[in-house]
């Protein structure tokens, strides 16, 4: 034997290296430890599933908690059973031989088949109630929002207030919120069937842009996620406690621009609410002619070859040059746009200097944009922008 | 034993029958069960350095947030092909390339039962690999995510997703015949006195791994073929808008993925049963119900796919069933761990390289186990599904799981394949700077999903507090990147010591150590007689009644191997199959008929003339002359 090879080694080479093998374990243990513990004071994370602001994720939290420390139990009783053995029956050139042969022992391993089983049956009841009681509608003074998925962001339509908006999902607090889980756009070339929207209107094309695909509605600090499916109308039950703003995002894959598919909730006091609504049912402000506003304005309604804002675009209140109402056709409905707080996928904050750069190149800040470039001069762009940020 | 091979050269067919056993080309015409190990192996260890070459971009766009260093349509061809590339491409290849080594050797056999259909599986899992990778170059990668949801998958304009359905089908191709081939073999080729319930850990649970596979892949097979149906021939399976359901590939497709996953661990738990009794010189605790544990995690596999779908809205009765099938598949998984602490109590621990990659399989599992459980906890997965908490999880059980094993396989039978050891010293640096990377990496992970970061986002605003940990998880994955360079550099090295492996080094207790470390063509002199479970530590050691143990007097039957070098003209006599073209040239047969799907009949019609003319000459050729 030229090398020496593991088991037949002389002693002492192993023997060396078990000790530091072992402190190295040790330190490894360690540094992991560590690692928990700062995990627990991380920096500021604002979209944190670990700090729940409504009754549906504090359930979900209530039992993430437990089991959590639970399956800290067990790791610790289980590493810590490892680290033991390891060192207790490494390998020591006084011990003469091989060690007595155990193949088994029938008991134990039944014990350690009975003890996990109890453990997970534990587990496993207030798992099925949890789930059962998420599964429920739920009762009471409940306000109900249609929420779609789009190619790549959210549109809300609120039935009852007859209010559309979009990214920015408005909510009352200490009240639960149903939403109604459609998917928007075109399935492989028709649009795919939708409970959260009405049919068009007579003579008017099937609303559709984009493609019709698999979304994930998820605003951590209120609810867990529901999936978003096209042909498919899901539920998802959320609450707010306290007014603020939860940030969220689309947690499944839908293509190109997932990143950029977030929502932000603002939960207002039920009076502070009650105001935001009667301010967005109001029609949409007509400007008065001159200056870059009222220029904005016929630049939105002109009719342009290559696509006209207007053709996704809607504006309550207001008609297009036949008379026509603008109603949405894909895009979101503007008719309040700038008292958004973001726009795009809310991905960027409603600002004229991001929306200058928006105006100029859609998919240049949301890659694969349904929204295409249109060219448009410097002019046009400054006259849109002061048009947009005035539809307070 | 009493035919005798007589070289002719006769033509078998269209092409000449090759008859060279080694030197360069042999390569290509093996139908030796170990030459084609050592291909997959070495095929499956190039696709973990590409796929861990994706993973670091990966890293490197994620190490700060607001990046562009790789754009989005670039980012999602690359998490889609990491995927792809780590499950299909490395760490099923990889554990094929064990189980077509080992298995034979294991119970006693010259070869698998298929040589011929062997290197077909070979050849078609490396041409189909290639032809996803082709997608580069052919208009784009795969773009959809290793689990290609429909209708996103369907609708995407690029070609990439055709490249993956087809590609998928091609490698799928090469496990069911695999499958087939080495299930076969287990349990027609042992040899005498091997019953079931000797057999080796590991081949038990290649057993089970290659049954999973040949009953998950009918179930992905369908759901490739719709989509690439949907995809270019205008089928309408996934389209809701008419009358086709997205949530129909779902189910397929993870009716496939949870076996699959375990497809994926299951070679590495055998590795680690392996491994641990030789280096705590005590038998497996409870080979018995390590044995059936395997099995029932095997048989409960079918039962949980829905956990990967609490969030569609399958209702709460279903998300109910599958959160208990889920929590009931955790009690095997329990008991493997229990009784590899259970082996290593009261043993004699030597901690050489091999080990310590088990030992650290079983840490790094123990977590992923705990946090696979958590997911079980429907209204709580609510939260964690789709976020890198997930991320963390299974990376838990497929990195610190899977490859921390399948390492340990490597370390451990390097010298039974090379003749060769890999260095001690090389091999721990290997160990403790990727159980360091890995921990660094992964384990940040779970924070990232639980404060709210979504998987497959190819950047994430600062304002979401997730750059610290984001930034420690890609210096991590350097880390794991050096230790693989550690591993390369010693791999290579190891070739420039001389071939004079003993043939049993570790001391070890399974009949691979029989025979000389390499094994001749032919396997064994003779084939093995079988007396009890870990039969050679037995022909070594003698047991008393209460478990003592005396070495059997030397001259004893271990020696047997060693003494095949003296006489003359050693395997004389053995009727071995011979090497044949014919698999290369039917498999090369599939990548064709996948590019005429793609770009034209044409090169499909030459893929079919291809694939029937390897098998013409395959049929027409005996199998040894």
């Amino acid at each position: 034997m030229l090398q020496c090879a593991g088991l037949r080694c002389p002693p002492e080479a192993t023997q060396g290296e078990t000790g530091k093998v072992r402190r190295r374990t040790l330190l490894v243990l360690g540094s992991m430890a560590l690692a928990v513990v700062l995990a627990a004071c991380a920096p500021n994370a604002t979209q944190s599933a670990l700090e729940p602001a409504g009754p549906y994720a504090e359930k979900a939290h209530n039992l993430f908690v437990p089991v959590f420390w639970v399956a800290v139990a067990i790791f610790v009783l289980v590493e810590g059973l490892l680290v033991i053995f390891l060192v207790r029956y490494r390998h020591r050139p006084a011990r003469a031989g091989i060690p007595p042969q155990v193949h088994g022992n029938t008991r134990l391993e039944i014990a350690w088949t009975i003890l996990p089983t109890l453990i997970l049956a534990g587990v496993a009841v207030p798992t099925v109630a949890t789930i059962w009681d998420l599964a429920a509608e739920p009762q009471g003074d409940v306000l109900e929002v249609n929420v779609l998925g789009h190619q790549w962001w959210w549109e809300f339509d609120y039935p009852e207030q007859q209010i559309i908006t979009a990214n920015v999902l408005h909510i009352p607090t200490g009240r639960p919120v149903s939403l109604t889980l459609c998917a928007a756009g075109l399935g492989y070339e028709q649009p795919a069937p939708s409970q959260c929207q009405p049919g068009p209107p007579e003579g008017l094309p099937p609303a559709g842009i984009g493609d019709s695909v698999i979304h994930s509605f998820w605003v951590p600090a209120l609810a867990g996620t529901q999936d978003v499916v096209p042909g498919q109308t899901n539920m998802l039950t959320i609450q707010a406690d306290e007014p603020g703003t939860y940030p969220g995002q689309c947690k499944e894959f839908c293509g190109l621009s997932h990143k950029d598919m977030r929502v932000l909730v603002v939960a207002h006091t039920p009076e502070d609410f009650a105001a935001w609504v009667a301010g967005q049912q109001e029609p949409a402000p007509v400007p008065e002619a001159g200056g870059d506003v009222a220029a904005g304005f016929d630049v939105f309604l002109e009719h342009r070859d290559d696509g006209s804002c207007t053709d996704c675009h809607a504006l309550r209140g207001v008609e297009g040059p036949e008379d026509v109402p603008l109603l949405a056709n894909g895009g979101p409905d503007l008719t309040h746009f700038a008292s958004r707080d973001c726009f795009a996928g809310c991905s960027f904050a409603t600002n004229e200097e991001n929306l200058r750069r928006w105006l100029d190149d859609p998919p240049a800040m949301k890659p694969g944009s349904w929204m295409p470039e249109y060219d448009l001069t410097d002019e046009e762009i400054d006259q849109l922008v002061a048009f947009l940020m005035s539809l307070e | 034993m009493a035919s005798v091979s007589v070289p002719t050269d006769r033509r078998g067919g269209l092409l000449r029958r090759p008859s060279a056993t080694s030197g360069f080309w042999s390569w290509f015409t093996t139908v030796d069960h170990k030459k084609i190990g050592i291909l997959y192996g070495i095929t499956a260890f190039a696709f973990f350095l590409i796929g861990g070459g994706e993973a670091l971009l990966i890293r490197v766009q994620l190490a700060r947030p607001d990046q562009d260093f790789l754009n989005a349509a670039v980012y999602n061809e690359m998490f889609t092909m990491h995927g792809i590339t780590m499950v299909f491409l490395v760490v099923m290849p990889l554990s094929a390339a064990f189980f077509n080594y080992f298995l034979p050797l294991m119970i006693g056999a010259r070869d698998v039962a298929f040589p011929r259909l062997n290197a077909f599986s070979y050849w078609a899992f490396l041409f189909g690999g290639l032809f996803v990778y082709s997608s580069w170059f052919l208009g784009g990668a795969p773009n959809g995510g290793w689990f290609g949801y429909a209708p996103n998958s369907v609708v995407d304009p690029t070609r990439g997703m055709t490249f993956y359905a087809i590609g998928l089908l091609i490698t799928g191709i090469a496990s069911t015949v695999s499958a087939f081939n080495l299930a076969v073999t287990v349990i027609n080729m042992r040899a005498p006195g091997m019953t079931l319930f000797r057999m080796p850990v590991f081949v038990w649970m290649g057993l089970v791994v290659q049954l999973l596979l040949a009953f998950s892949l009918p179930v992905i097979t369908i759901g490739l073929v719709e989509l690439l149906f949907d995809r270019q021939f205008g089928t309408r399976f996934f389209d809701p808008a008419s009358g086709g359901d997205p949530v129909l590939w779902q189910h397929l497709f993870w009716l496939f993925g949870h076996p699959e996953v375990y497809i994926l661990i299951l070679p590495a738990m055998g590795i680690v049963s392996e491994i641990l009794p030789v280096f705590a010189r005590k038998p497996l605790f409870g080979y018995q119900f390590v044995v059936f544990s395997g099995i029932a995690i095997g048989f409960i596999g079918f039962g949980v796919w829905a956990h990967h779908m609490f969030a569609v809205g399958l209702g709460p009765a279903a998300n109910t069933a599958f959160a208990v099938s889920t929590m009931i598949i955790a009690i095997p998984t329990g008991v493997k761990i229990f009784n590899w602490l259970g082996t290593l109590w009261k043993g004699d621990i030597r901690f050489a390289t091999p080990m310590l990659f088990s030992i650290g399989f079983i840490a790094m599992f123990i977590i992923g186990g705990l946090s696979g459980v958590t997911h079980a906890v429907v209204p709580s997965d609510y939260q964690q599904t789709d976020t890198y908490y997930i991320v963390a999880h299974f990376h838990y059980v497929l990195f610190g799981g899977a490859i921390f094993g399948l390492f340990a396989g490597t370390y451990y039978w390097w010298p039974k394949v090379f003749g060769r050891l890999l260095n001690e010293r090389a091999g721990k640096v290997h160990f403790w700077l990727m159980l360091i990377g890995f921990n660094m990496t992964f384990g940040p992970m779970h924070v990232l999903g639980l404060q709210g970061m979504p998987r497959r986002i190819q950047s994430y605003p600062d304002s979401l507090g997730l750059t610290f940990w984001n930034t420690v998880a890609s210096i991590g994955a350097f880390i794991i990147a050096v230790s693989i360079l550690v591993f390369l550099v010693a791999a290579i090295a190891s070739f420039r010591k001389p071939k004079e492996m003993e043939a049993d080094p570790w001391d070890a207790r399974t009949l691979e150590w029989a025979t000389s470390s390499p094994p001749p063509e032919f396997n064994f002199e003779e084939i093995p007689v079988v007396h009890s479970i870990d039969d050679l530590w037995h022909q070594k050691y003698a047991e008393t009644e209460g478990g003592r143990v005396v070495p059997v007097a030397a001259g004893g039957s271990g020696e047997a191997a060693a003494a095949s070098h003296d006489g003359d003209a050693p395997g004389h006599g053995i009727h071995l199959p011979g090497p044949s073209y014919y698999p290369l040239v039917a498999s090369l047969g599939l990548p064709l008929i996948g590019y005429g799907l793609i770009f034209g009949v044409g090169f499909a019609v030459v893929g079919v003339v291809v694939l029937l003319a390897g098998f013409f000459g395959w049929i027409l050729e005996p199998s040894a002359e």
